[in-house]
C-alpha cells in the first residue's frame, strides 16, 4: 500500500475517532443493554483501518471479489463499528436511532445480515480459524487481498484460536493479519488474574508470526503508523499486531474497571460526556 | 476407474468419488484432521494445492472449511465420526449451519465410524449421537449410507447442493446390498425388500444390513415384512414416503445410536404425527448407556437391544400386539 505518514491525514482520523466515540455512547443511551466498555477500546484501531486506507471495500457491493476480508471476532465488542459502517455508506445512518428496537437488523453483538460484516460473531474464538480458511483460499487461487481479524485478548482464552495460529504459520498465511485489542480485561476482571498471556508478542512470535506491537492503542497517530508498517512488510508468515487499549476508554468510572464489561453507563454521565446536559 | 462392486469399506469407495470430483473441478478442495486412507494419499499426490491436513484439531477443521467455502470452494472435511460431529459441534452451528443462512457454504462432513463400527477401541471412538446432533441444526443436511455402492453414487447428487452436509459412514467392509432402484438423494430412501406384509422396517445404516437379515428370519417364522432403507435424514420425499409407509400397519426403525434420545426414531414419530398417521411405532436403537465392554460388533449389538435376535424377537412381540 502507498500510503505515507501525513499530518493532516492523522487530524482527520483523530477527528473521526471523537465521532465514532460519540456515536458509540448514543447507541449505548438508547440501548444500555450493549457492551459499551469493550466498544470503547478498538474505536482507533477500527477508525484507523476503514478510514486510513488500510482496507479495500465498495460499501454498495459487500460481495466485491477484490474487496479485503475484515473479519470482527469481538462481536460484542465491536458496536462502534455501526456508525462507521453507516457514516462509510454501507447502511443508511438513521438506522443508528434502532439498534437493538424492534425490527432493526442492529442487534447488541452483530450479524452477518448487516452490510459490512462477514462473518457470524459474538460466540468467540471463532474469526481467527474461519479467517484463516479465507486467507488460505485466497491464497490458493493466488488473489492478492488482504485478511484482517479483530479480537480481544480475554478472546485468545479460546483454543479453537490456538489451532489457527499454529495453521496459520504452517502455511505462511502472509495475507492475514491478527489485531488484538489488547484491554486486558475479561467479563469478570484482568486477564492477567484469570489466565495471564504474559508476553502475548513473544508467544506469538514462538509461533511463528511476524509480531508489532503499538503502545497506545487510543493514540490514532501511533495505531496509523504501526498498521503502516506491518501493511507494508513483506514478510512470508501471518502477522500479528497488539493494540494495548484500555476497556471504556476516557469514560470515569468505566475505564480500566475490572467488572466494566458487564457494567452500564448512567444517561445523564453520557450526557454530560457529550456535553448534553 | 472405480470398481464399486469389490467389497470395500465405503469410505474408500466415497473417496473415490470424491478424487473424481476433484480432478474435474479445480473449485474442490479437501482437508482431513490427520485421518487417512490409501485414497487420500492419492489425493495429496495428486491435488497437493487443494489438500489440507490441519492436525488433530477438529475446530480448525471446521473453521478452515467454511474460510474455504466462503472462497467458494466446494469442501470435503474428513475425520472420525464422533469427533468431526462432536468435538467441533458449535463450530459446526455456527460457522456452518448459521453462517449458512445468509452465505453460500458447500462444506461436505465426511465422518467414519458410524456406531459401534470401531468396535475394539470403545465408546470414545464410537458414535452414537451424531444423528440426533446433526439433525438438531437446520440448514444441516444428513446422510447416512448403508454401503459401498451408495457411497459412491450418492456424491455426485449431492454435491452441487450448496449447504452443509454431514456423510455419516461406517469404517468397516459391509457386504454389498443389491440396488435395483437408483439412488435418489431427493427421495432420500429406497425399497430393500418388499413384501405383502403389514410390517415395514425402516433402518438406516449399518441396521440395513439387520433389517434384511431380521426380515429373513421373520420369513421364516411366517412374518413378512418390507425393509426401507432411509438414508436421507433430513430433506427425504416427504409424500413419496407417506404413500409407501400407508398399507402398513407397523413400522420398526432401526438405527445404531441411542433410543430415543433424538435419532431416526424421533424423526419418525415427529414424521408420523404431522401427517396424521396412526401407524403403529416400534423404535429399536442402541439401549441403556455407555459400555466398555470389548467384544463383536455382533455380540455387542445383542447386548444393547440392537442385534439380529434381538430385533427378532421385538419384532415378533410388536407383530403379536398389532393382530390385537
Amino acid at each position: 500500500m502507498n500510503y505515507k505518514y501525513n499530518k493532516d491525514k492523522i487530524k482527520e482520523l483523530s477527528v473521526k475517532a471523537k465521532w465514532v466515540w460519540d456515536q458509540t455512547l448514543k447507541i449505548h443511551r438508547r440501548s444500555p443493554e450493549t457492551r459499551v466498555a469493550s466498544s470503547l477500546s478498538p474505536i482507533e484501531i477500527f477508525v484507523v483501518l476503514y478510514y486510513g486506507g488500510f482496507l479495500k471495500q465498495d460499501p454498495a457491493n459487500t460481495n466485491w471479489k477484490e474487496r479485503d476480508r475484515c473479519i470482527i471476532s469481538k462481536g460484542h465488542g465491536s458496536l462502534c463499528m455501526y456508525p462507521i459502517l453507516a457514516d462509510l455508506g454501507f447502511f443508511s445512518l438513521s438506522e443508528l436511532d434502532s439498534v437493538c428496537m424492534d425490527g432493526s437488523f442492529l442487534g447488541g453483538i452483530p450479524d452477518p445480515v448487516i452490510p459490512g460484516y462477514e462473518t457470524v460473531n459474538g460466540s468467540l474464538g471463532h474469526g481467527l480459524g474461519v479467517g484463516a480458511g479465507i486467507a488460505l483460499g485466497l491464497k490458493c487461487r493466488k488473489r492478492t487481498e488482504q485478511v484482517y481479524v479483530i479480537c480481544g485478548d480475554g478472546e485468545l482464552h479460546e483454543g479453537s484460536n490456538w489451532e489457527a495460529i499454529m495453521f496459520a504459520s504452517q502455511h505462511s498465511l502472509s495475507n492475514l493479519t491478527l489485531i488484538v485489542d489488547n484491554n486486558m480485561i475479561s467479563m469478570l476482571g484482568p486477564t492477567d488474574e484469570i489466565i495471564s498471556h504474559r508476553n502475548l508478542l513473544k508467544k506469538f512470535e514462538a509461533f511463528g508470526w511476524k509480531g508489532f506491537l503499538i503502545d497506545d492503542g487510543h493514540s490514532v497517530e501511533n495505531v496509523y503508523k504501526i498498521l503502516l508498517t506491518a501493511s507494508e512488510d513483506n514478510a512470508t508468515m501471518p502477522k500479528i499486531i497488539i493494540a494495548n487499549t484500555k476497556k471504556g476508554n476516557q469514560v470515569p468510572g468505566l475505564e480500566n474497571a475490572p467488572l466494566s464489561h458487564v457494567t452500564a453507563i448512567k444517561p445523564d454521565l453520557i450526557d454530560r460526556l457529550l456535553g448534553e446536559d | 476407474m472405480t470398481d464399486i462392486q469389490k467389497p470395500r469399506a465405503m469410505r474408500d469407495t466415497f473417496l473415490e468419488a470424491v478424487y473424481d470430483e476433484m480432478s474435474k473441478d479445480n473449485d474442490v478442495f479437501f482437508v482431513t484432521a490427520d485421518f487417512g486412507s490409501p485414497v487420500i494419499d492419492r489425493i495429496k499426490l495428486d491435488f497437493p494445492s487443494r489438500f489440507i491436513n490441519v492436525g488433530i484439531a477438529e475446530q480448525n477443521l471446521i473453521n478452515i472449511s467454511a474460510g474455504l467455502a466462503l472462497e467458494g470452494f466446494k469442501v470435503f472435511s474428513y475425520a472420525i465420526a464422533p469427533f468431526i460431529t462432536m468435538r467441533c459441534f458449535e463450530q459446526i452451528r455456527v460457522n456452518l449451519a448459521l453462517l449458512s443462512e445468509v452465505r453460500k457454504l458447500n462444506v461436505n462432513l465426511i465422518g467414519v465410524g458410524a456406531g459401534y463400527s470401531y468396535v475394539v477401541s470403545g465408546p470414545t471412538h464410537q458414535c452414537y449421537e451424531d444423528i440426533t446432533l446433526m439433525r438438531s441444526m437446520p440448514n444441516m443436511q444428513v446422510f447416512s449410507i448403508s454401503d459401498q455402492v451408495m457411497a459412491s453414487k450418492i456424491l455426485p447428487c449431492a454435491i452441487n447442493n450448496n449447504g452443509p452436509k454431514y456423510f455419516r459412514l461406517d469404517a468397516q467392509i459391509l457386504p454389498i446390498l443389491e440396488h435395483k432402484d437408483n439412488i435418489s438423494v431427493q427421495d432420500g430412501f429406497l425399497f430393500r425388500r418388499s413384501t405383502k406384509g403389514t410390517i415395514c422396517l425402516l433402518a438406516t445404516g449399518y441396521m440395513v444390513h439387520t433389517a434384511l437379515n431380521v426380515s429373513e428370519a421373520l420369513s421364516q417364522n411366517g412374518i413378512e415384512t418390507s425393509v426401507i432403507d432411509i438414508f436421507n435424514l433430513t430433506s427425504f420425499n416427504q409424500s413419496k414416503l407417506i404413500a409407501h409407509l400407508s398399507i402398513y400397519s407397523g413400522i420398526v426403525s432401526m438405527e445404531e445410536g441411542f433410543k430415543g434420545r433424538g435419532g431416526l426414531d424421533a424423526m419418525l414419530f415427529n414424521f408420523l404425527l404431522q401427517n396424521n398417521m396412526s401407524v403403529k411405532l416400534l423404535n429399536i436403537g442402541v439401549e441403556g448407556s455407555y459400555r466398555f465392554e470389548v467384544g463383536s460388533r455382533e455380540s455387542i449389538h445383542e447386548k444393547v437391544g440392537i442385534g439380529l435376535n434381538s430385533v427378532v424377537e421385538k419384532v415378533m412381540y410388536f407383530n403379536k400386539n398389532l393382530k390385537k
